[in-house]
């Protein structure tokens, strides 16, 4: 049943500024902290981020299984190409968000490093430790990253565009508050 | 301890005279089917390492535990600690200090039994030019003409000063560090190669 409101849900607003905010911070901390010099601070960086990307995983999996039985708001009316470029980036990112931290789990069995969320929850190792698979993996995560982050940045920058050049409510949907 | 050193050793000699010996007498270990590994704790995550170069000497009949000797010797440059970052880490002043500690060694001082195919070896273990008391349980079983001996122990590494500096934080790397190993030693005397210098004469 689609939204009388024109708004996203409360629900579907929250955890797509949530898991925004976390893949960003994510993001960050994984470009630094693979640039640092071996020490106790790039270990816990390390796992830091590791159980970041498996709450995140958590929090996508939450918004796939609402999204699947909450349709969103219909799209204003546009170009037929914006149409499709929105349709098509929103299943991009949702492949990222499926697959960049399940690359990165695999790529940490693949190292020989087990996850163990928060030090208390071991994480299954899908992989046996393999040096060629693990620097496979390491690739895959870091393009997959860098391409969702370009589409990403588009989101965004359409977002924007909708907002102030089309002034339409398309990031209004998307905020949180009653009113469009 | 000094008077029973000339008692071991001469019983000792006396096993390396080919027919004195009773029973099957292992005492020449086969380092390329032997193991001795290690498991570490990093923010709760165990990680596997290993040390793959060493030289063990084994003296033990299993009709006669009381008399055993071993002693290992340790390469510590070799070490796999998991990673390449960790290993580069691991040889360095902090870690190992493999410059200045290139072995790490055991030597025991007793066996005794501990029910069937079971042992604990008492002795003392040194790394980093500090000695620690050690006692391991092991298994033994005889599989064709070889011997094998399973066991482990826990060391704490703060008592070796393995991880200084920012590294002393237990809760990033564990003090309880388990040590597992495979020994397998062939149903042969020593060879006077790989005898001990005092058990050399006959």
């Amino acid at each position: 049943m689609s939204d009388t409101t024109g708004k996203y849900s409360g629900t579907a607003i929250t955890l797509h500024w949530l898991i925004g905010a976390m893949i960003l911070i994510s993001f960050g901390v994984g470009l630094y902290m693979t640039g640092l010099k071996f020490s106790p601070e790039k270990l816990k960086l390390y796992n830091w981020h590791k159980w970041a990307g498996v709450s995140i995983f958590m929090l996508v999996l939450l918004r796939s299984a609402w999204r699947l039985t909450h349709a969103a708001p219909p799209l204003p009316p546009m170009p037929a190409w914006q149409r499709f470029a929105a349709h098509a980036s929103h299943v991009l990112l949702y492949v990222f968000m499926f697959a960049i931290p399940l690359t990165g789990w695999l790529m940490s069995s693949a190292k020989g490093f087990q996850t163990v969320y928060f030090g208390v929850l071991p994480l299954p190792d899908l992989l046996g430790k393999d040096k060629d698979l693990g620097e496979l993996l390491e690739l895959v995560h870091r393009w997959l990253n860098y391409s969702m982050m370009a589409v990403v940045a588009a989101h965004a920058a359409a977002a924007l565009k909708h907002h102030f050049v089309d002034r339409d409510d398309v990031l209004r949907r998307m905020m949180p508050g009653n009113r469009t | 301890m000094n008077k029973l050193l000339p008692a071991v050793v001469l019983c000792l000699a006396t096993l390396t005279v080919p027919g004195l010996a009773s029973a099957v007498e292992y005492g020449t270990v086969l380092a390329e089917k032997s193991v001795i590994g290690f498991v570490s704790k990093q923010m709760g995550v165990a990680v596997n390492g290993k040390f793959p170069k060493f030289t063990a000497q084994v003296a033990f009949d299993p009709a006669k535990p009381e008399m055993a000797k071993v002693s290992i010797s340790v390469d510590t440059a070799a070490t796999d600690a998991g990673s390449k970052d960790a290993n580069d880490e691991v040889v360095g002043k902090q870690w190992f200090n493999v410059r200045m500690f290139p072995t790490a060694t055991f030597t025991s001082t007793s066996v005794k039994p501990a029910g069937p195919g079971k042992y604990e070896i008492t002795g003392s273990l040194s790394i980093k030019g500090k000695s620690q008391p050690v006692v391991a349980p092991f298994t033994f079983r005889a599989d064709g003409a070889s011997g094998v001996f399973e066991g482990g122990f826990v060391v704490k590494r703060i008592d070796f000063a393995i991880g200084e500096g920012s590294w002393t934080d237990v809760s990033m790397v564990a003090n309880d560090v388990q040590v597992n190993f495979r020994i397998v030693a062939s149903a042969a005397p020593p060879s006077p190669a790989t005898a001990r210098p005092a058990a050399k004469s006959k």
